[in-house]
C-alpha cells in the first residue's frame, strides 16, 4: 500500500515540472516592461537599466526559468510587481480562504447531490426522478458568476439574510458570509455529483448480488448503503476529484462576485496590474494542489474497493481522466 | 409425509412498455418435507420467475403477483407484511441465483456476507455471527482462514460455495436453487451438486432445483415437473416422468439429448421457438409446435389430470381426447 | 425459420430516429437553431448597413434613460448605458456561439489528432503525448485559459486560442481511449492484411468508428467552452466592452444590482438557456449514438 502511494507521488514530481515550465513560458509571453510597471512613469533611463539587470530580466528565457526554479525550491516565488511584496506570503495569506471556501462548496456538493442521487436512482422513472434530474441539467448549466449574483438579489438585497459581500469575522460571521458563496459555487458540482451517483447506482442496482441480498431477507435500507453506495462510490469519487479542479477555477470567480479574499480574486487583479509574478505563483500554487487532492483521491480509491487495493493497480484518477 | 410448501394458481406477470409478459399462467405445486423436485424448461419458460415469486422478490414494478396462494408451513405468505416476509428469506426459505461470478458482493469479504444473514435472524453477537460463519465456510469445503478475504479472490466454484454456505447459515427448510451449476466447469459442477447433496441430507432441507439439464435432474431430484411458458405440463415422480414421458413437450426434450448408445445422423430438436411471453398462443401453448396438435388443441387449454397417482399432465392427447 | 424482415439503415439515420424521439433534446436543438439564425441575421445586418445599427443600437449611450426596467418598448429594459438589452442581447448571441464552436472545433482537431496518433501508434509516442496532456490535465482549465489570456491580452481571437488550447487535454484523451479500443479489432487486421497504409486505415476506419464519443464530447465541450468565455468576459478579460458579449454585460452588473435587477438576470439567463440546450442536445446524442449507455 505504501509502495502504491510513494509510486503515485513519484509520478507526480514531472507532471508538476512541467506545469511550472509550461505555464512560466505561457505567461513570459506578456506584453509590456515589467520594469516600467515597477517603477512608475516618471522612472529615468538609468533607474530602469539598474532594476532589469537586478531582476535580470535581460537573460536568455532557460535562465532566467531555472532561476525561478531554484528560488521556488527555496519557498522564494519572487515579488509582486505591484507592491513589491513576496508573492509567496500573499499567496499563503490567501489560500486558506479560497480552501475555505472550495471545501465548504464540495460539502454542499455531497450533501445535496449524494441523496439526491440515491433517491433518483431507487425512484427511477417517477416524477421524482424526472424532476431532480431536470434540476440537475439545469444546475449544470447555470453560470456559476450569475448564480452568485442572483443569490445575492434574493437573499442579501430582497430578503436581508446574508451578506453579500467579503469573509465574515468570528466563527459565525465567517460562516454567515460563507452560505451564498459556497451554494453559488457547489450548486453546479451537485447538480454533476447528483447524476454521476444516479447514473452509478443505477448499474449497481440492477447486480446479481443485490438479488442475493433480498434474498437474505436483508432491510431495504441497509441494502442501499452497504450494498448498493458502497458498490457506487467509485466513480461518484472520480466525478468529485475531477469537480475539485473546476471548483479552484470556479472560485475565481466566485470570489469576485462576492469579494471574498481568497487566491483567485488575487490572481485576477495581479493579472489586471500585469503583475506576472504573483499570476505565476497563484495558477503554479493552485496546479500542485489539484494534483495533491487527485493524490489524496487514488489512495482513497484503494480504500474503497478492495479489487484495487489488493493487486496495487496503478490505474489512478489521472488515468480515468484520461479515459482509460 | 408433511407437506412444506403448496403453491395454488399462481399468476406473475410483468407490465411494460413493450406489452405485458404472461410469465407465471396458473401454476400449483405441492412440496414434501425432505423431498427434491426438479423445475424443468427452456430459458423464458417462467422457472426463475416463479422461484422468485415464492421469495416474493418480483420486482414491482413492472412485476405483479395477479392471482394464487403461496402456502409455507400452513400460511399464505403471499399475505404476509413485507417486514414478515424478511424474516421468512434468508431464514425459512433461502434463495440461490444463477451466476455465482456476479452473486457476490465485492466490496464485503466472503465471511461478513455469510455472518451478515445469521445476523439478521439470530440472536448472537458479531462476532458470534462470524464464528458461525466460518464453521459454514468449512462445511463447503473452504479453509475458515478465507474468511476475510473478498470475492475476487476466489475461483467461481469457490463462489458458488459460498453462496451455498450464505442460503444454508440459518438452515432453512426450503432451498430454493435457479440452476446453481450452470455457469460451471462440469467437473466443478459435479463436486458443487455432490455437496449440496449431502448437506441437504444432513440438514434435512427441502429443495426446488431449477435447471434446463435433464441429467442434474436425474442426479438430485425426487420429483419433477416440466415448465412450458409459464405453465407445468407435467408433473410426477422422477421415476414417472422419465419412463412414462406424457406430454409431448416432454417426450421431445428427452428425443433432444443425444444417445451415447447410440450413433445418430441427426440430432431431433423441438421444431419452432419459445413463445413471445408477451403474446401467447391461444389454446394450449404447445400447439404451434406440437405435432400431434388437433383442432381443440388451437382453441381450449387442457386441464391438468391425473396419469397415475401424483403423475399428472396437462395435454388433451394425453387425455385421450386427439 | 421464421424470416427476419428489418428494414436496412444508416447509423446516421437510425441514430436520428432515436433522437427525434427525445423530446427535451429537440427542443434544445429548435433553440440552438433558433440562436444560430439570429447569429447570422445580426451578422448580415451589420455587413448590410454597414454597421449602422450595431453602432446606433447596441453601441451609443443614453444616459438620459439609463437603467430603466423591463417595459412594452425595451422587453429586456436598458442597461446601464441606456442601451436597449434585448438588442444587445441579440447582437451577443454571435459571440457565445460561434467562438464556442470555433474554439471547440480547432481543439477538436488539434487535440483529436493528438489522440488519435498516441492510441494508434502507441509505446514511446503515446507515452510522449500522453505526459504533456498529463501536465496540461494538471492545470484547472479555466485556471489554463486564464494564464493564457494573462499573456496574450484580452480579446477576440486570444480567447479562441485560450478556449482551444485548455479543451485539446479533452478530445485527445477521447479519442485516444477510442483509438485504442478499435485498433486491436480485427477488421482493422484485416485491412492491413490487404494492404492497407497506416494513413488509410486512420482516416478510412478508425476515424469514421470514433465519431460517436467525439461529437457527444465536442457538443459539451461548446457548453463549456461559452461558459468559460462568459466567465472571461465578466473578470474583464475576455470580450472586452462595449461588444455586446453576454458575460461582458454581466461584469458591471455587479456595481448596479441594487437598482436593476434585469441588467443581471436577463443576460445570465439567455447564457443558461443556451448552455441548457447543448447540455440536452449532448446527452440525447449521447443516448440516440448509444442506446446501450442508457440506463
Amino acid at each position: 500500500m505504501h509502495k502504491y502511494v510513494l509510486k503515485r507521488f513519484a509520478m507526480l514530481i514531472p507532471v508538476l515540472i512541467g506545469v511550472t515550465f509550461i505555464v512560466f513560458f505561457i505567461l513570459a509571453l506578456t506584453p509590456g516592461d515589467p520594469v516600467t510597471i515597477i517603477l512608475g512613469d516618471n522612472a529615468t533611463a538609468e533607474n530602469i537599466a539598474k532594476l532589469t539587470e537586478e531582476l535580470g530580466l535581460d537573460d536568455p528565457l532557460l535562465v532566467r526559468y531555472g532561476r525561478y526554479m531554484l528560488n521556488l525550491l527555496k519557498g522564494d516565488l519572487g515579488k509582486s510587481y505591484s507592491n513589491q511584496l513576496s508573492v509567496a506570503d500573499q499567496i499563503l495569506e490567501r489560500f486558506p480562504n479560497t480552501f475555505i471556501l472550495a471545501v465548504a462548496a464540495i460539502l454542499v456538493a455531497l450533501i445535496i447531490g449524494i441523496p439526491v442521487g440515491i433517491i433518483s436512482a431507487k425512484k427511477q422513472y417517477t416524477w421524482l426522478d424526472n424532476t431532480f434530474m431536470v434540476l440537475a441539467l439545469v444546475g449544470v448549466s447555470m453560470p456559476v458568476f450569475w448564480l452568485g449574483l442572483v443569490l445575492v438579489i434574493v437573499f442579501s438585497l430582497n430578503l436581508r439574510w446574508l451578506p453579500s459581500q467579503g469573509m465574515g469575522q468570528g466563527f459565525m460571521g465567517i460562516l454567515k458570509s460563507l452560505v451564498l458563496p459556497a451554494v453559488s459555487l457547489g450548486a453546479g458540482s451537485a447538480a454533476m455529483v447528483a447524476r454521476m451517483t444516479r447514473s452509478s447506482m443505477l448499474e449497481v442496482i440492477r447486480q446479481d448480488y443485490i438479488d442475493t441480498a433480498r434474498a437474505k431477507g436483508v432491510k431495504e435500507s441497509t441494502i442501499t448503503i452497504r450494498h448498493m453506495l458502497k458498490n457506487a462510490l467509485i466513480p461518484i469519487i472520480t466525478v468529485v476529484g475531477l469537480q475539485f479542479g473546476q471548483l479552484l477555477g470556479g472560485a475565481v470567480l466566485t470570489e469576485t462576485v462576492f469579494s471574498w479574499p481568497g487566491l483567485g480574486r488575487f490572481m485576477v487583479e495581479a493579472i489586471k496590474k500585469k503583475d506576472t509574478p504573483s499570476v505565476l505563483g497563484s495558477v503554479i500554487f493552485l496546479s500542485v494542489a489539484f494534483s495533491i487532492v487527485n493524490l489524496l483521491i487514488d489512495i482513497l480509491y484503494a480504500y474503497v474497493d478492495p479489487r484495487i487495493k489488493s493487486q496495487y493497480k496503478v490505474q489512478s484518477a489521472l488515468g480515468r481522466r484520461r479515459g482509460e | 409425509m408433511a407437506e412444506l410448501l403448496e403453491v395454488r394458481d399462481l399468476f406473475i406477470r410483468y407490465e411494460t412498455v413493450d406489452g405485458v409478459v404472461e410469465a407465471v399462467n396458473g401454476i400449483s405445486l405441492k412440496l414434501d418435507k425432505g423431498s427434491t423436485l426438479g423445475l424443468v424448461g427452456e430459458t423464458g419458460a417462467g422457472k426463475t420467475t416463479l422461484a422468485k415469486g415464492i421469495m416474493r422478490l418480483v420486482p414491482n414494478p413492472p412485476g405483479k403477483i395477479t392471482k394464487g396462494e403461496i402456502i409455507f408451513n400452513g400460511k399464505d405468505i403471499l399475505k404476509l407484511s413485507e417486514a414478515d416476509m424478511r424474516k421468512v428469506r434468508g431464514k425459512e426459505i433461502s434463495m440461490i441465483f444463477q451466476d455465482p461470478m456476479t452473486s457476490l458482493n465485492p466490496v464485503m469479504t466472503v465471511g461478513e456476507q455469510i455472518a451478515e444473514v445469521i445476523s439478521i435472524h439470530e440472536k448472537v453477537s458479531s462476532k458470534g455471527a462470524m464464528e458461525k460463519a466460518k464453521e459454514m465456510l468449512e462445511m463447503v469445503g473452504i479453509p475458515a482462514e478465507r474468511a476475510e478475504e473478498y470475492p475476487h479472490q476466489f475461483s467461481g466454484g469457490m463462489k458458488q460455495r459460498v453462496i451455498i454456505a450464505i442460503a444454508l447459515a440459518c438452515n432453512p427448510s426450503l432451498l430454493i436453487a435457479d440452476e446453481p451449476t450452470t455457469a460451471l466447469d462440469v467437473t466443478i459442477q459435479a463436486q458443487v451438486l455432490d455437496m449440496m447433496k449431502k448437506l441437504k441430507d444432513k440438514l434435512n432441507t427441502s429443495m426446488i432445483l431449477i435447471t434446463h439439464d435433464l441429467g442434474v435432474v436425474t442426479q438430485t431430484c425426487d420429483y419433477v415437473a416440466i415448465m412450458y411458458a409459464g405453465e407445468i405440463v407435467e408433473y410426477g415422480s422422477l421415476r414417472d416422468v422419465f419412463k412414462n414421458p406424457q406430454h409431448p413437450y416432454t417426450n421431445g426434450l428427452f428425443g433432444s439429448i443425444p444417445s451415447l448408445a447410440e450413433d445418430v445422423d441427426r440430432l431431433k430438436p423441438i421444431k419452432g421457438l419459445m413463445p413471445d411471453p408477451t403474446n401467447l398462443p391461444k389454446g394450449c401453448k404447445f400447439n404451434p409446435r406440437c405435432e400431434y396438435a388437433e383442432e381443440i388443441c388451437r382453441c381450449q387449454s387442457p386441464e391438468t389430470t391425473e396419469v397415475k397417482g401424483i403423475h399428472v399432465v396437462k395435454c388433451f392427447k394425453a387425455q385421450g381426447l386427439v | 425459420m421464421e424470416k427476419v424482415q428489418k428494414k436496412e439503415k444508416t447509423l446516421f439515420q437510425e441514430s436520428w430516429r432515436r433522437f427525434k424521439q427525445n423530446r427535451l433534446a429537440m427542443v434544445g436543438l429548435g433553440f440552438l437553431g433558433l440562436l444560430t439564425m439570429i447569429s447570422i441575421t445580426t451578422t448580415i445586418i451589420d455587413v448590410v448597413t454597414d454597421n449602422r445599427v450595431y453602432d446606433t443600437y447596441v453601441i451609443s449611450q443614453n444616459l438620459v434613460m439609463r437603467l430603466k426596467g423591463p417595459s412594452a418598448e425595451h422587453i429586456f429594459g436598458l442597461d446601464e448605458f441606456g442601451r436597449d438589452i434585448f438588442l444587445r442581447m441579440l447582437w451577443g448571441t454571435r459571440y457565445s456561439l460561434f467562438l464556442g464552436a470555433i474554439g471547440i472545433l480547432a481543439s477538436t482537431i488539434v487535440g483529436g489528432t493528438l489522440g488519435a496518433i498516441a492510441g494508434f501508434y502507441g509505446n514511446a509516442i503515446d507515452n510522449i503525448v500522453m505526459r504533456f496532456m498529463d501536465i496540461l490535465l494538471a492545470i484547472p482549465s479555466i485556471l489554463l485559459a486564464i494564464a493564457i489570456v494573462a499573456a496574450l491580452g484580452p480579446g477576440l481571437v486570444n480567447i479562441l486560442i485560450a478556449i482551444a488550447i485548455s479543451y485539446i487535454p479533452t478530445f485527445a484523451r477521447v479519442v485516444r481511449a477510442k483509438v485504442m479500443s478499435i485498433k486491436d479489432q480485427e477488421f482493422i487486421e484485416a485491412a492491413r492484411a490487404v494492404g492497407a497504409s497506416d494513413a488509410r486505415i486512420i482516416f478510412k476506419y478508425i476515424i469514421p468508428n470514433s465519431l460517436a464519443p467525439i461529437i457527444v464530447q465536442a457538443t459539451l465541450g461548446v457548453a463549456g467552452a461559452i461558459l468559460s468565455i462568459a466567465g472571461l468576459s465578466f473578470l474583464g478579460l475576455g470580450i472586452q466592452p462595449p461588444m455586446p458579449e453576454w458575460g461582458a454585460m454581466l461584469s458591471n452588473a455587479r456595481t448596479y444590482i441594487r437598482d436593476a435587477w434585469h441588467i443581471t438576470v436577463i443576460p445570465g439567463l439567455g447564457i443558461m438557456l443556451t448552455i441548457l440546450s447543448l447540455n440536452l442536445v449532448g446527452d440525447g446524442l449521447r443516448d440516440a449514438l448509444d442506446p446501450r449507455l442508457k440506463n
